[in-house]
C-alpha cells in the first residue's frame, strides 16, 4: 500500500513513510458518505419543501400524492426520468455533450468539502472535524469551485449545437462571471475580520458565548454590507430567481439544458439545487457562525456529552441552512425576473463598487484597531476616501446624451 | 525515486496537508461514481427508439433555420473584465487576511488603496467607453 501511494503521487511519499492507516481511510470514507447522503437527501427534501412552501404562498395544495404530504414527489420524478429516452441532436458535440453534466455537478459537490457541519468528534479513536476536508485555504477553495461551475453551464449550451442553449449558456457565463467578482469581495468582508482562510478557523472564531455573540462574534453584523452583497451574489451565482435569466422560458425555452433529456437533465437540476444548498452552507459558515450555537442544558446533559458534541452543532448548522433556504423560496415566490440589462448594470455599476468600498472601509477599521487609532476617525477617513473614489468614477461616466467613442 | 528530505515538523505538517487532499480525492471519486452510476442505470433502463425527427435541434417546433454559432462578440469582453476583477480579488485576499498582523499598518493600507484605485480607474474607463450599458 505504501508503495502504491508513493507511485500515485511522489509528493505523498512523506505521507506513505509516516505510516498509512486503514482506519484513517475508513474515517474519510464514512465522512464522504455522510456528506453525500446529506446533500442528496437535502436536495430531495428541499425540492419538496420548496414546492410546498410556494404552494402555500400561492394558495395551492402542491404535491400531495406521492407519500405522506407528497414528500416522495422528488423521488418519483427522479425515478420517472430514469425511464425516459435520451436524445442528442445530430449537430451536438458528442463528447462534450456527455461530459457537461459531470462538470456541472462536480463543483457543487466539491464546494461542500470545506464546510464544517459540526464540531470536533472522535470516530474510531481519530479526533476529527465533522467536515470532509480541512483545507488551510478553504475560502479560496469556495471561490475556485464557484468559478469552475461556469464550465458545466457554458459547455452544455455550446455542445448542444442548437441556438437556444447557446444563447442561454453565453448569457449564463456573462452573468456568472459578473457576479463572481462581487461574490469574492463579499467573502473578503468576512475574511478581513477572521484573518484566516481556513473555514474551520473562521467557524472557531465565531464561537458562541452568550446571546450577544449573534451580533458581536458572528460576522454577518460587523460585515453587514459584505453579507448582503454575498447573499445577492450567491443567489445570482446559483441562477436562482430573480436572477434565473439562464433558463428564461419566455426568451430561451429551457436555456442551456434545452437539448438535454432524461437522466442527464435530472443531473443538471440536481446540480442546481445542490449549489443552492452548498451556497447556504457557505453563507452559514462565513457569516452566521456555522455550527456554533447555545448548548442544550449543559449542566444536566454535560458539555462533552453525545448530545452537545454531536447533535447540537449539527442541529444549529441545519437550522441556519434551512432558514437561508427558506429565504430563497421566498425570493422565488415574490420577485419577478430581472431584465438582462438590469442584471448586468446592477452587478457592475452598483454591487462591485459598493463591495470594493466596503472592503476598504473594513480594512481601514481593522488597521486602525491594530495601530490603536480611534476607530471612528479611521472610518471617517475611509468613507471620505471612498466617496472621493466614487466621485472620480462618476466623472468618468458619460452624461446622458454625451457621445463617447465606442469600445470595439 | 528522489527522497523527500525535510525536518520532522514540516513533514508532519505536509502529511496532514495531503491527508486532507486524500479526503478531497475520495470525495471527487465518489461524486464521479455516483453520476456515472446514475447515467449507467439510466442507460440500462431507458428505451431507445430512434426516429430522425428526434435528433433535430429544438426551435419551438418549427424547423431549424440559419447558421449556428453566431454570437455577440461583446460577451468576450466580460470575460476580460472578469479576469481583471478576479485577479484583483486574488491579490487583495492574502493582504486582507493578514491586515491586522502583517505589521505593514497604514503603509500597507496606502499601497493596497493605490492598487484598488488603479483598478477602479480601469472600470471607469470601460464605463466611459460604453461597455457597461446594455441597450
Amino acid at each position: 500500500m505504501t508503495h502504491l501511494v508513493a507511485i500515485v503521487d511522489p509528493l505523498m511519499h512523506t505521507f506513505a513513510k509516516s505510516g498509512f492507516s486503514w482506519s484513517f481511510l475508513f474515517v474519510v470514507i464514512i465522512k464522504v458518505l455522510i456528506a453525500f447522503v446529506l446533500l442528496l437527501v437535502g436536495v430531495m427534501v428541499y425540492i419538496w419543501g420548496m414546492r410546498k412552501w410556494i404552494a402555500d404562498m400561492q394558495n395551492r395544495i402542491g404535491p400531495d400524492n406521492a407519500g405522506p404530504h407528497g414528500v416522495l414527489q422528488t423521488l418519483a420524478d427522479g425515478i420517472k426520468l430514469f425511464f425516459k429516452e435520451q436524445t442528442m441532436p445530430d449537430s451536438a458535440d458528442r463528447v462534450v455533450f456527455r461530459i457537461a453534466p459531470y462538470l456541472s455537478i462536480l463543483p457543487a459537490f466539491l464546494m461542500f468539502c470545506v464546510v464544517p457541519v459540526g464540531g470536533t468528534v472522535s470516530i474510531l479513536g481519530h479526533k476529527t472535524f465533522l467536515q470532509v476536508a480541512e483545507l488551510p485555504f478553504g475560502a479560496m477553495w469556495i471561490l475556485a469551485c464557484s468559478g469552475v461551475g461556469v464550465y458545466g453551464v457554458m459547455l452544455a449550451g455550446w455542445s448542444s449545437g442548437s441556438k437556444y442553449p447557446l444563447l442561454g449558456s453565453v448569457r449564463a457565463s456573462a452573468q456568472l462571471l459578473s457576479y463572481e467578482a462581487a461574490f469574492g469581495l463579499g467573502i473578503l468582508g468576512a475574511l478581513v475580520h477572521a484573518g484566516t482562510l481556513s473555514t474551520r478557523e473562521i467557524v472557531n472564531l465565531q464561537a458562541w458565548s452568550g446571546i450577544g455573540s449573534i451580533f458581536r462574534d458572528w460576522y454577518w453584523f460587523p460585515a453587514i454590507v459584505a453579507f448582503v452583497i454575498f447573499l445577492i451574489a450567491a443567489v445570482a451565482e446559483t441562477n436562482h430567481p430573480p436572477f434565473d435569466l439562464v433558463e428564461a422560458e419566455q426568451e430561451l425555452v429551457g436555456g442551456f439544458h434545452t437539448e438535454y433529456s432524461g437522466i442527464r437533465f435530472a443531473i443538471f437540476f440536481l446540480a442546481e439545487f445542490m449549489n443552492l444548498i452548498t451556497m447556504s452552507a457557505v453563507a452559514t459558515t462565513l457569516f452566521l457562525g456555522g455550527p456554533n450555537g447555545p448548548m442544550l442544558w449543559p449542566s444536566r446533559l454535560g458539555a462533552h456529552g453525545v448530545i452537545n458534541v454531536w447533535l447540537m452543532p449539527v442541529f444549529w448548522f441545519g437550522a441556519k441552512v434551512i432558514t437561508l433556504l427558506f429565504g430563497t423560496v421566498w425570493l422565488r415566490a415574490s420577485l419577478p425576473r430581472l431584465r438582462y440589462d438590469q442584471l448586468m448594470s446592477f452587478g457592475w455599476k452598483y454591487l462591485i463598487e459598493l463591495a470594493i468600498l466596503w472592503v476598504m472601509v473594513e480594512i481601514a477599521i481593522e488597521v486602525a484597531n491594530v495601530q490603536s487609532w480611534n476607530r471612528g476617525v479611521a472610518a471617517l477617513i475611509a468613507v471620505v476616501a471612498g466617496a472621493g473614489l466614487y466621485g472620480i468614477l462618476m466623472l468618468c461616466v458619460p452624461k446622458p446624451g454625451e457621445v463617447v467613442e465606442e469600445f470595439r | 525515486m528522489t527522497t523527500f528530505h525535510a525536518p520532522p515538523l514540516a513533514a508532519s505538517v505536509m502529511t496532514e496537508y495531503y491527508r486532507q487532499y486524500l479526503a478531497v480525492a475520495v470525495f471527487v471519486g465518489a461524486a464521479l461514481v455516483m453520476v456515472g452510476a446514475m447515467l449507467g442505470v439510466g442507460a440500462l433502463l431507458r428505451p431507445k427508439r430512434p426516429q430522425p425527427e428526434k435528433y433535430i435541434t429544438y426551435e419551438s417546433g418549427s424547423d431549424p433555420f440559419g447558421t449556428f454559432g453566431q454570437q455577440n462578440v461583446r460577451y468576450y469582453v466580460y470575460a476580460l473584465l472578469f479576469v481583471i476583477f478576479d485577479v484583483e480579488t486574488v491579490f487583495v485576499f492574502p493582504w486582507a487576511v493578514n491586515a491586522d498582523h502583517s505589521g505593514l499598518g497604514w503603509f500597507g493600507f496606502g499601497e493596497i488603496a493605490v492598487f484598488v484605485l488603479i483598478l477602479v480607474a480601469g472600470l471607469g474607463y470601460l464605463w466611459r467607453k460604453g461597455l457597461l450599458s446594455w441597450a
